[in-house]
Formats: C-alpha cells, structure tokens, sequence
C-alpha cells in the first residue's frame, strides 16, 4: 500500500484530470446536448485552437490575449461551418452530420499541416504560471490549478446561461421541441448558429490550454476526441451535468489505476463506459432516447 | 534534314554531351528504392527528416550516373504507423511500382510487417528505425538488413553511461509497445548490472498525451534518474509535465534517443540538461568528412541540416546502391551476400560495418544532452561523448539464435 500522502497526491492529480477531462468534452456535449449533432470535428477544433494560440501567441505576445481571441477565431469558424454546411443537413439522420463533421475535421488537420508544416509548434504556459504550488503534501503545478479555474467559470458560465437568460430558455425550448418554439415565432436557426459557435469556441479554449501541457501538433485532437467521447457518453449523451461527473469519474479512475497497475490504466475507462453503459444504456444521466 | 531538325538534333546531342552521365541513366528502367515511412501521425517530424534523407541519396546516386547506369528513384508512402498498412503500401511498392528493394520504416511493429512482405516478395530490405527482432531469429532473414542502432545496443549504452554519470537510482516510464518494453528491460539489466536500484517502471499506452497520474509517485520515490521512454509526441507531453510539476530540479532526465526533431518541436528549454544517446548529430560535420558531405548536401537542398533518422535512410538507399553495383545485380540474394563480403562501409559517420550472421549494423554512437544556449536554429544539443562501435554491445549472433 501506498502512503497516505501519495495516495491523497493520486487523488488531487486524478481530479485534476477530471476537470481537464470535462474542459475536453464540454463543447462536443453542449452541441449534441442541444443540438443532437455529434460534431466529429470537436477534436481538429481544439487542435485549431492550439495553433491559433501559438499563431496569436507569436505576434501579440500576450497568452492572455491568445486566450481570449483563439477561441473566438475557433468559434467564428464554427459559425461559418454551421451557417453553409450543417444547416443544411438537420431533420436527416444523424449520422449525415457526423460523417459531414468527420470529413470537415480531415480537412482541417490536413490544412494545418499545409500552412504550418508536419512538425508540431511550440506552446509554453504564461510565466505567471510555469511554477508550481505547494500543496503540502504535493508540488503542484500552478497551470493545471489555474485550468480549475476556468473549468468551473465556462461550467457556471454555461448554467446561468442557459438557466438564466431568454436565449437560454428559447435554447432550452428549441431542444425539447423545435416545432412548438417555431410556432411561436422564433427563428430557431439563428439560435442553433448560436449554440454551435459556443460549444466550437469552448473546443478551440480547450485546445488553447491544452498546449502547455501535451503541445501542438496536427494530430493533437485524436487522443482527445477519444477522451472526450468517453466522458459524454459515460456521462450521458447531452447532459453537461452527466460530463462533469463522468469527467471526474474517468479521472479518478485513470488516476488510481495509474498508481496501482498502472499496465491496465487505459483499459479500465473503457470497462467503465462498458460497465456504465450494461447498467444504464443511456448513460449516468442521459435521457433515453436522445441518441436514437 | 532542314536545318530546323538539324539544330534541334544538334542541340540535343550537345546537351547529351554536357549531361552524359544523367542522360545514359535514363535510358534504362531505372533503379526503384521504396519506402513506407509513417508521413502521418505523431512520429511524421521524424519521418519527414528520413525522406528528406533518401531524397539526398536518391540526388546523390543519379549526379554520379545512377546505380549500373539506372537511374535511381526513391519512392515514399504513407504507412501511417498502422503494421497493416505498412505491409500493404510495401506490397504496392514491389508489386504495381516494381521495387527492387524496400528502405524505411520507422517503429518496431511496422517494420516487422513490412519485413515479413519484403520476405514473401523476396526483396531486400533495409530496415532503418529501431528494433531488437528485426535481426534476430524468428523474425530476421537472410536479405532482411538493420541499418539503425537498436534497443539493446542504445539502452545498454545510454543505461551504463546514466548510471556511472547521473545517479543510480531510477524511475522508468516507458511507452507499453515493442520498442518501449526492450529498452525497459535492457535499462533494467544494465542498471543492476552497474549496482543500481530501480525504484519503479511504469508502462503508459502509446499516444497517450497525460502524464500527470504517473507523476506524484515519481515525486515521492525521489529517484536521481527519471528516464523518459517516450517517443514522438508523447517525448514533449512527458517531458512537459515533469517540468510543470517542478520535478526537473529534483533529479536527472535522461532518455534513450535524443531525436533532434522533438527537440526543434517541443523547444530547446524543454530539453535542456536532458542526456540521450543519438547515432548521429549534424554537428559531427566538425570532424567526420562524410557527415560534412552529408549536411552540405542537405543544407544545399533542404537548407536545413540533416537529422539522425534522415541520416539511417540515406545510408539505407546508399548501401542498396552499393551493393547492387558489387554484385552487379539486383537479386535480394545477391545483393546480400555481396554486402556482406565487403561489410564496410562509410557514408554519413565514420566507419560502420554488417556483421555476417545478423546483418546488423555496427557504428558509432554519441551521449549528447540539450544545450543551454543553442546555437542557430540548429545548435540544440552539446556532444558529451563518443562511444565506439562494438559487437558486444549488441546481443551475440547465438542469444539471437544463430548457430
């Protein structure tokens, strides 16, 4: 057994991991959440976001400024893939969009690669934020305890958001019954134009903060939309507050694998979903039927 | 004739004349090199690196007139780092292209899936990334050739060295497929062997980008050695996360290879005071004449410095060329047999030779650590020590199962 320190020093990292997790899978759980796209194009939209930042980073100098704008830029491209692509696909299967997203994110890595090269870029974090905190019974490093941070202000961002405002209660509304809110004469398009700038823009901030952890290069989204995919469907295919647990969950459950046997760390999120899925099909707290 | 044709037919002759050598050399089918590399993917720096190698000897081969008057052409496909589709591209390549030899690969399980094609297609292959079986039995044949260092020979090399120079106490993480898992074991051997203690080994899945979870027990064991087994993009993530968690000032960061492409992507400070071992760097210019050669060609070309895997796949194509021109043919038998007669050779680095039961390469190696202060674009490592080629340091033709 272990100490009791490391063992707590496991748990911390392994929650940690948990909120990074959450920060990964975010904007692919919104966008089906509301929208019931699966947007296979989450993880070259994080990769984007990592190369804008390292773009923006080069000329501003400012990660804050990359911080805020990268994620914009991500997002602007969002809109643009949702206003002249996939508008015209909903009310058809559900698998159009997810093929259309996945042929839209091989372009995407392909470009990168044409405008940026093969080699991946360099990306540090802020001064500010390159130490470590003393926790007591860890060294800690001052980044990944600032991504906590805004983990928890996209998540209660998100909740007033949505729980909140008149947007978010027609965005609300729209999801659970789009016929009814046209009816009532909104124009539901612009509202979903919304919803997918948003959650693209929370992939691109992911991808940002991703940098200084794991660096940036092409391919950088596909251990990501893995990890992602897990922690949504773990969670519940659509329910944000199903993604936070589940990140967690998937978080610990690396982390104290890792420490134990560390050969079976991998495997074990995949029991778990499996496990999660034989009990609940549709995951902790989807609802039933969201995905069919 | 008019003398419209009349100058054309002139012109062309004189022109054949200024260019003899090129021109004969395109009369004939020429002389068709594959290789699969994984263009794609986390190790597509390094693979970049080995085709802009090829390329070289590909332009070297033809300004000297081809190889037996052929002209020479060096063909690249993605693998994509997948073993199946490596051994389909290698099929392609000898099948519908026509190669007469195969050089490339670069990862062990790859390259044994293109080693097992080139054997049913009775091609001769050149294998030119890292791997213990390769040339050893089952797995290796007798026109089955091993140009790049391997797991044995780096690990025992880079694991004696770190412990009589770093410290004797180690943690090892290392990637859980085939190249990771060897030089797992060869640190470990060579570390008892050298009175040290390892104070833990932990695999992690290849492509994996956290690390994080690994961390906070190497933090409470205290080890002198942290060795990175990371390759590709999970090097940076890796090394990205001990310095986050403040562990670089704590102990020594070694790690088998010091590939010169992840140093250029995940930036000098990462590295820094980090000890590898490399086959080659370009720096050797300074006093090994081929490695001058080498980097001129390539500063000409690419303008960039060759790297270390470029520098396997160069000699890969050179050596094919060699010994197509001493057997005076392109049998994979022939060539083989005629390589291992006259097993010297010299193209990037100093001598190095083909020891006759395996068909391994035998060269030089150096320990090099990241520099503080780089030098240019390129200056990112400073040369600690030359190790000299020597059998020992490879397992002996029996353990490999050679009578």
């Amino acid at each position: 057994m272990p100490e009791l320190s490391t063992l707590l020093a496991q748990v911390f990292t392994g929650l940690v991991l948990g909120m990074v997790y959450v920060l990964l899978a975010i904007g692919l759980s919104l966008i089906f959440g509301l929208m019931t796209v699966l947007n296979f194009a989450h993880g070259a939209l994080f990769m984007l976001g990592a190369y804008f930042g390292v773009f923006l980073l080069t000329y501003t100098k400012s990660f804050w400024i990359a911080l805020i704008v990268a994620p914009l830029m991500v997002g602007a491209l969002g809109l643009l893939m949702e206003r002249f692509l996939i508008r015209r696909l909903y009310g058809r299967s559900p698998d159009d969009p997810l093929l259309l997203t996945f042929g839209l994110s091989l372009i995407l890595v392909e470009g990168v690669k044409l405008i940026w090269g093969k080699i991946g870029l360099t990306l540090d974090p802020p001064r500010a934020l390159a130490g470590t905190v003393n926790l007591g019974f860890m060294s800690f490093p001052a980044y990944r305890i600032f991504l906590i941070g805004v983990t928890v202000a996209v998540l209660i961002g998100l909740y007033f958001f949505l729980g909140r405002t008149n947007i978010g209660l027609i965005i609300r509304a729209g999801s659970r019954d789009p016929l009814m809110v046209r009816a009532l004469g909104i124009d539901l398009g612009r509202v979903w134009l919304v919803v997918f700038g948003i959650g693209t823009a929370l992939a691109g901030l992911a991808g940002i903060l991703a940098g200084p952890m794991r660096g940036a290069y092409a391919e950088m989204g596909v251990t990501m939309v893995i990890e992602s995919f897990v922690v949504i469907v773990v969670g519940g295919m659509g329910s944000l507050f199903g993604a936070v647990v589940a990140g967690l969950l998937i978080g610990q459950v690396v982390g104290l694998t890792t420490l134990f046997v560390p050969k079976a760390a991998e495997i074990m999120v995949f029991v778990v979903m499996a496990v999660v899925l034989l009990v609940r099909p549709s995951g902790l707290f989807g609802e039933a039927g969201l995905a069919e | 004739m008019d003398r419209r044709s009349f100058l054309a037919t002139t012109a062309a002759g004189a022109a054949a004349l200024s260019f003899p050598a090129v021109l004969r050399a395109q009369s004939k089918d020429p002389f068709r090199v594959g290789c699969p590399l994984p263009l794609t993917g986390p190790f597509a720096a390094l693979a970049a690196d080995m085709q802009r190698g090829a390329q070289l000897a590909e332009v070297e081969l033809n300004a000297r007139g081809g190889v037996m008057g052929r002209k020479v052409e060096v063909l690249f496909r993605d693998d994509q780092l997948k073993p199946a589709v490596g051994a389909q591209r290698t099929k392609e390549l000898i099948e519908n292209d026509k190669c007469q030899f195969i050089v490339g690969g670069l990862a062990a399980h790859v390259q044994m899936a293109i080693n097992e094609q080139t054997k049913k297609s009775k091609v001769l292959y050149i294998s030119t990334s890292q791997s213990d079986e390769i040339s050893a039995k089952p797995d290796t044949s007798s026109i089955t050739f091993h140009e790049a260092l391997n797991p044995t020979i780096t690990c025992r090399v880079l694991g004696k060295w770190a412990a009589e120079n770093l410290g004797k106490k180690w943690w090892i993480i290392y990637a859980d497929y085939a190249w990771g898992k060897q030089c797992n074991q060869v640190l470990q051997d060579t570390l008892k062997k050298s009175g040290g203690t390892l104070l833990g080994a932990t695999p992690y899945p290849l492509g994996s980008a956290e690390f994080s979870t690994h961390l906070p027990k190497i933090q409470a064991a205290k080890p002198d050695v942290l060795m990175n087994v990371a390759p590709g993009a999970d090097n940076i993530a890796l090394h990205k996360q001990v310095i986050s968690f403040g562990m670089k000032k704590d102990m020594k960061i070694a790690q088998p290879l010091l590939w010169i492409s992840y140093l250029k992507e995940g930036g000098p400070e990462l590295y820094q005071d980090v000890h590898g071992a490399v086959n080659w760097y370009w720096e050797l210019q300074d006093s090994i004449p081929t490695a001058k050669k080498f980097v001129d060609a390539s500063m000409k070309k690419f303008n960039l410095p060759p790297g270390d895997y470029g520098a396997y796949s160069y000699s890969g194509v050179l050596e094919v060329a060699r010994g197509t021109e001493l057997a005076k043919s392109t049998d994979a038998e022939a060539v083989a047999s005629a390589l291992r007669k006259s097993p010297t050779y010299d193209h990037f680095k100093g001598k190095q030779w083909w020891r006759a039961c395996d068909n391994k390469s035998f060269q030089d190696l150096w320990i090099v650590k990241g520099r503080d202060k780089v030098k240019g674009d390129w200056g990112l490592m400073d040369i600690v020590t030359k190790v000299g080629a020597n059998e020992e340091y490879d397992r002996t033709c029996s353990e490999k199962g050679f009578a």
